[in-house]
C-alpha cells in the first residue's frame, strides 16, 4: 500500500496504490493522517491504482471522511476501479463519501 | 555504549573494606559523567538485601570468598530475586577451580584480583549491554504475549455468540458455520425464534479486530436479538439496532448487517440490508439469483437512516445463502477471488437440498480454491432450505 499526494490549486489530491485490508489498515489511517493538514478545505481521494479494500479500510475512510467534515473540508472520491466501486456500493458507503468517475469531476465538485 | 538517560547501577559485593573507596576512585570519571553509579554490601546476605530493596540494580560485580554468604552460594540466590540480573565474579588469579563453579552457577564473566580497571570497564560495559537486550527481548516478549491474549479473548467471545442449536421444524432446515482468519475477527450470524413460527436471521461483518471490536459484535448482537423479539419489519430492526450502535460509537466501528426473517409456512423471505453482500437464492433447477439490495448503509455509520426491506418467496426445494466478503472474497495463489459467479457455480446442478450439505458445499469450494493461500478474513455462511412439498 502506498499514499502520495499533490496538490492541485486549493485541492489536495491524495493517492492510494495497493491493497487495503486489516493488516496494513493502520498503517493507511496514519498515512492519510499525515498527509491531511488541519487548514485543507478540499480533499479528494484518487483511488484508481487501489485494488482491494477490505472492511477495516472502510473504517478509515470513515474516520477521514468524520476528521474532514470537522474541519469542514469537503471530500470526494475518484477514479474507483470496479471491484472497489462494488465495495463502496454493496457497503452503502457510496452514499455518505460521494463516488465521481474522474479527478477532474472530483476536483471541480470540492473546490470553491 | 550508547548514552543512556540515567546511570547503570551496579552492587559490588567485597567484604574487604579497601573496594569501596577503591572503586569509587577508579570510577569516578564514569560515576561524573553519569554513566554508572555503585551500591556496595559486604556480603552476600547483604547482597540479596540490597537486591530486594533496590530493584533497578543492573548488575552484580561480586567476590567469591566472604563471610555469612559466599559469592557462589549468592549466585544461586540471585535469580530468585530477580532472574534477569547478571552477576560478574571476582577471583583469585588462577582459582580455576572456583571460576568455573561460578561459570557453571550462571555467572555471566570473571574478572581477577588484582582488578585491572580498564578490563573491569570493558566487562561492566559488555555485561550492561548484554543486560539491555535481555530486558528488550522481554520487553518484545511480553508485548506479543499480550497481543496473543487479547486474540484469543477475542476469538473467544466471538465463538460464544455463535448459535449451536438451530430450530427443529418440518418445511425447512436452517445450517450456519464460521471459520475464524488467525488474528483477525468479526463475522457473526444468529438465530432467532420469533413470533407466529417466524425465523429470524441474522449475519454479519465487523470493520475491525480484536477485543473493541469483539465488544461492539457483542453488543451488535444483543441489540438484534432485542430489536428483532420486538420488531417484526426487518427494516425497522436494521433501524432500531443502528441508532443504538451510533449512541456510543467513538471508534467508527460499524457492522455489516443482512437480517431476514423467514416465514415456514408460507415460504415469504423479508430481509434488509445494512452494508451486508447481497443473499443468494439458489432455486431447485440450480438457476440462481442475487437479491436485490435494499439500498442500507453498514450500521454504526449514520444515524436516523432509513432502512428498507424487500420480500421474496422460496418456493419448496430452494436454497438461500447468506455469506460474509470471506466467502467471495478468498483468495487464491494467482490473487485472483472466489467470487460471486463460482458461489453460483457450485449449485448449477441443482441445491443439495438440506442446509448443511449447501453450507459444506460452499466451504470446500472455497478450500479447494484457496488452496494453500493463507486465509485472510473470517469466512461465514449461513443457509435455509425450504424442503421439497410433503418432504
Amino acid at each position: 500500500m502506498e499514499i502520495s499526494n499533490e496538490r492541485d490549486g486549493g485541492t489536495l489530491i491524495v493517492h492510494a496504490a495497493g491493497r487495503v485490508d486489516g493488516s496494513n489498515s493502520q498503517e493507511f489511517q496514519d498515512g492519510l493522517e499525515a498527509v491531511i493538514e488541519d487548514g485543507d478545505r478540499a480533499v479528494v481521494l484518487d483511488l484508481e491504482q487501489l485494488s482491494y479494500i477490505s472492511s477495516s479500510g472502510l473504517r478509515v475512510m470513515l474516520l477521514i471522511a468524520r476528521k474532514l467534515q470537522r474541519q469542514q473540508a469537503k471530500f470526494a472520491l475518484c477514479s474507483l476501479s470496479d471491484s472497489i466501486r462494488e465495495v463502496f456500493e454493496i457497503s452503502g458507503f457510496d452514499r455518505i463519501i460521494p463516488v465521481h468517475a474522474s479527478r477532474s469531476e472530483a476536483v471541480s465538485a470540492v473546490a470553491g | 555504549m550508547t548514552p543512556v538517560p540515567h546511570p547503570h547501577k551496579i552492587l559490588v559485593v567485597d567484604d574487604e573494606p579497601d573496594v569501596e573507596p577503591l572503586v569509587l576512585q577508579r570510577m569516578r570519571r564514569s560515576i561524573r559523567a553519569g554513566q554508572y553509579t555503585f551500591v556496595f554490601a559486604g556480603n552476600g546476605v547483604e547482597a540479596l538485601e540490597l537486591l530486594r530493596q533496590e530493584p533497578d540494580i543492573d548488575m552484580v560485580l561480586s567476590d567469591i570468598n566472604m563471610p555469612q554468604m559466599d559469592g557462589l552460594t549468592l549466585l544461586d540466590q540471585i535469580p530468585k530475586v530477580d532472574p534477569n540480573i547478571r552477576c560478574v565474579i571476582v577471583s583469585a588469579y588462577g582459582d580455576m577451580e572456583n571460576i568455573r563453579t561460578a561459570m557453571n552457577r550462571g555467572a555471566f564473566d570473571f574478572v581477577t584480583k588484582p582488578l585491572d580497571f580498564n578490563d573491569l570497564r570493558v566487562t561492566i560495559d559488555r555485561t550492561l549491554r548484554r543486560v539491555a537486550e535481555w530486558r528488550e527481548a522481554l520487553a518484545s516478549r511480553d508485548k506479543l504475549v499480550a497481543l496473543q491474549n487479547e486474540l484469543d479473548l477475542a476469538t473467544k467471545m466471538q465463538q460464544s455468540i455463535l448459535p449451536t442449536r438451530y430450530p427443529q421444524a418440518s418445511g425447512f432446515s436452517l445450517f450456519g458455520h464460521m471459520e475464524a482468519a488467525r488474528a483477525v475477527g468479526g463475522d457473526f450470524f444468529d438465530i432467532m425464534t420469533l413470533e407466529n413460527g417466524r425465523i429470524g436471521m441474522a449475519i454479519a461483518d465487523v470493520s475491525d479486530k480484536g477485543v473493541p471490536a469483539a465488544l461492539f459484535m457483542m453488543s451488535t448482537r444483543t441489540l438484534l436479538k432485542g430489536a428483532a423479539v420486538g420488531l417484526a419489519d426487518p427494516g425497522a430492526v436494521l433501524r432500531e439496532v443502528n441508532d443504538l450502535l451510533n449512541d456510543d460509537n467513538e471508534a467508527s466501528m460499524f457492522v455489516t448487517v443482512l437480517y431476514a426473517t423467514f416465514d415456514p409456512a408460507s415460504g415469504e423471505l423479508i430481509y434488509a440490508n445494512g452494508g451486508h453482500n447481497s443473499p443468494l437464492v439458489v432455486r431447485a433447477d440450480g438457476s440462481s439469483e442475487l437479491l436485490r439490495l435494499t439500498g442500507g448503509i453498514a450500521l454504526g455509520v449514520v444515524p436516523d437512516f432509513q432502512y428498507g426491506q424487500n420480500s421474496v418467496t422460496l418456493e419448496p426445494g430452494d436454497t438461500l445463502v447468506l455469506y460474509t466478503d470471506g466467502v467471495t472474497e478468498a483468495m487464491n495463489s494467482a490473487h485472483e477471488e472466489f467470487g460471486v459467479e463460482r458461489l453460483r457455480a457450485i449449485f448449477a446442478s441443482g441445491p443439495p437440498g438440506d442446509s448443511r450439505a449447501t453450507s459444506e458445499a460452499v466451504f470446500d469450494a472455497v478450500h479447494a480454491f484457496a488452496g494453500d493461500t493463507p486465509q485472510s478474513d473470517d469466512v461465514t455462511c449461513l443457509t435455509l432450505c425450504r424442503s421439497e412439498s410433503g418432504s
